[in-house]
């Protein structure tokens, strides 16, 4: 379970200009100016949910997905996630989450990426017997068998998406946090991936967070939405509910996801 | 805890044959970087054969003893390239966003960057140390004592120690800026261009900033006096050592960098 509770975080953005000079005056006396990144965020998230978080570039959903994985220190706030605090005990949490960064590659460029596999199963020390019956499964279920000898380099972007996805979840892991996962995807491939975290969800009951501007990938996937805004949560419910709160006329549903978000993000005053 | 230093140690050793492996999908480009590290590095030589042709000593050191100098700073700094090479390129995985992704791995964060990048192409730079260092030692009438062998151990590890300690504090800089680091090459690339010489030739005011500040002498200078049969102080073979004190206050700084970098995000 992962409860969020009065997080909030500030940056400082530092205001300089370029050049080596100016880098050593900044190092020891800077210009700020304060972001509010996230502003008060509460939710819970219930074993095997699967959430799609919303909202506009900027918004806070990366500030969110990093204090969620133990990457970023809010300024206050509790969150604990199976009763850790990510930020306190990173180690024993990040074995219990994958994460996948769509647009950032885990696997080794130029190696075959079994070879990258065979790397994470030792970076987390998953039991032999663990990790052949994760690696059978996941080659079945995303078609890797053709590529697990092929360099990363030589993948096409869908394919490379599959390895990445199949290389988050070798450990197991009860939490899958997707940071666009389909981004640039074909049409087969975004449904392949869409499938295989339906099915991973079904099957172990895994908790999924999505973060996408991909509504198709929502609807598909989530059945809960939270909708992010200038730091603050704007909406939480169904797909739905999102659809009635973009909708022109007050009582109906706007059919169309993507004009409902954006009525929405305009009504919220926060595109 | 044993099994963990172990397990640490396999893991790295792991990393190692991939980064291999990785160079080696690119046979002709990895020999051309060996050939231009040998090449780049014989340059150097050149030039302190060129100065010894004019003058025979440099400060009471002989063409041998700078050789022999020379070729052990060359050793410490390729060795040091080699394996600690990972920190000397963090700006781009910070820049890469990379290390997110150390961050939400269950390992340290040093031993996960070290592995990220073996540099075998510096096997070049470290085979012609190897190579003057031979013709020093045959030309500078070194008796070898167990004492003699433990200094040059130490001198060699001592310098890894503190090349490392400077890239970390690079890669700490990395969490503030990313810019205009380059001066930091000056501690790197500068010593080993200057640490060609003892530093006490360079006088008293260097060998203290070379003492107390970055160690450099440590390294080199006062251990050289007993390689070189003009010391007999044994204490000497343990000076090298206290590079692990300046390594440590690195890893500080380091850590207060990470730290920073985990409130800030960016």
């Amino acid at each position: 379970m992962i409860v969020m509770e009065h997080i909030s975080k500030r940056y400082k953005v530092a205001r300089r200009s370029g050049g080596a000079g100016a880098a050593m005056k900044s190092f020891l006396r800077r210009e700020h100016e304060w972001v509010q990144a996230l502003d008060d965020v509460s939710f819970t998230i219930r074993d095997g949910e699967m959430v799609g978080y919303m909202g506009p570039n900027g918004a806070g959903k990366s500030s969110t997905i990093k204090i969620l994985s133990g990457i970023l220190t809010p300024d206050s706030g509790r969150c604990t996630i199976d009763g850790l605090t990510p930020w306190k005990n990173r180690i024993e949490h990040v074995k219990r989450i994958g994460v996948v960064f769509g647009q950032r590659s885990q696997l080794w460029w130029d190696i075959p990426v079994i070879d990258s596999f065979e790397l994470l199963r030792d970076i987390y020390s998953v039991d032999p017997a663990q990790y052949r019956r994760n690696l059978e499964e996941l080659t079945a279920l995303l078609q890797l068998s053709e590529l697990l000898k092929t360099p990363t380099r030589q993948l096409s972007l869908g394919q490379r998406m599959r390895c990445e996805l199949a290389a988050s979840l070798l450990h197991s892991p009860r939490i899958l946090f997707l940071d666009e996962p389909t981004i640039g995807l074909d049409a087969v491939s975004k449904l392949a991936v869409r499938e295989f975290i339906h099915r991973l969800n079904r099957e172990h009951g895994t908790t999924v967070i999505l973060t996408t501007h991909d509504m198709q990938d929502i609807s598909a996937l989530a059945q809960r939405v939270i909708l992010i805004g200038r730091g603050k949560i704007l909406l939480d419910g169904s797909l739905d509910d999102i659809r009635r709160a973009g909708s022109e006329n007050p009582g109906a549903q706007e059919e169309d996801l993507d004009r409902a978000v954006a009525n929405l993000y305009r009504r919220l005053g926060i595109s | 805890m044993k099994k963990r230093k172990w397990d640490a140690l396999s893991l790295y050793m792991h990393y190692i044959r991939l980064s291999i492996r990785s160079a080696m999908e690119y046979k002709a480009s990895f020999f051309l970087q060996v050939a231009s590290q040998l090449l780049l590095s014989m340059t150097t030589l050149m030039g302190l054969a060129f100065m010894f042709m004019r003058f025979h000593s440099v400060a009471g050191y002989g063409y041998a003893d700078v050789l022999l100098c020379y070729s052990i700073v060359m050793m410490q700094y390729s060795l040091a390239e080699m394996f600690v090479r990972g920190f000397d390129t963090f700006a781009g995985m910070v820049r890469r966003g990379e290390f997110d992704r150390v961050l939400v791995r269950p390992r340290s964060e040093i031993l996960q960057i070290l592995g990220s990048r073996f540099e075998l192409t510096r096997i070049g730079r470290l085979l012609q140390a190897v190579v003057v260092f031979a013709y020093g030692v045959s030309h500078a009438d070194i008796f070898w004592t167990p004492l003699r062998i433990m200094t040059l151990l130490s001198m060699l590890l001592g310098g890894i120690l503190l090349f490392s300690g400077l890239y970390l504090v690079y890669a700490g800089f990395c969490f503030f800026t990313l810019d205009g680091l380059e001066f930091m090459n000056i501690f790197t690339d500068g010593a080993k261009e200057y640490g060609k010489y003892p530093i006490d030739v360079y006088g008293e005011k260097m060998m203290k900033f070379a003492t107390f500040g970055i160690p450099y002498a440590l390294v080199q200078a006062y251990p050289l006096q007993l390689l070189l049969g003009r010391s007999d102080c044994p204490l000497y073979a343990l000076f090298p050592l206290g590079t692990v004190a300046f390594l440590m206050v690195c890893h500080a700084f380091w850590r207060f960098g990470v730290r920073r970098y985990t409130s800030s995000g960016s």
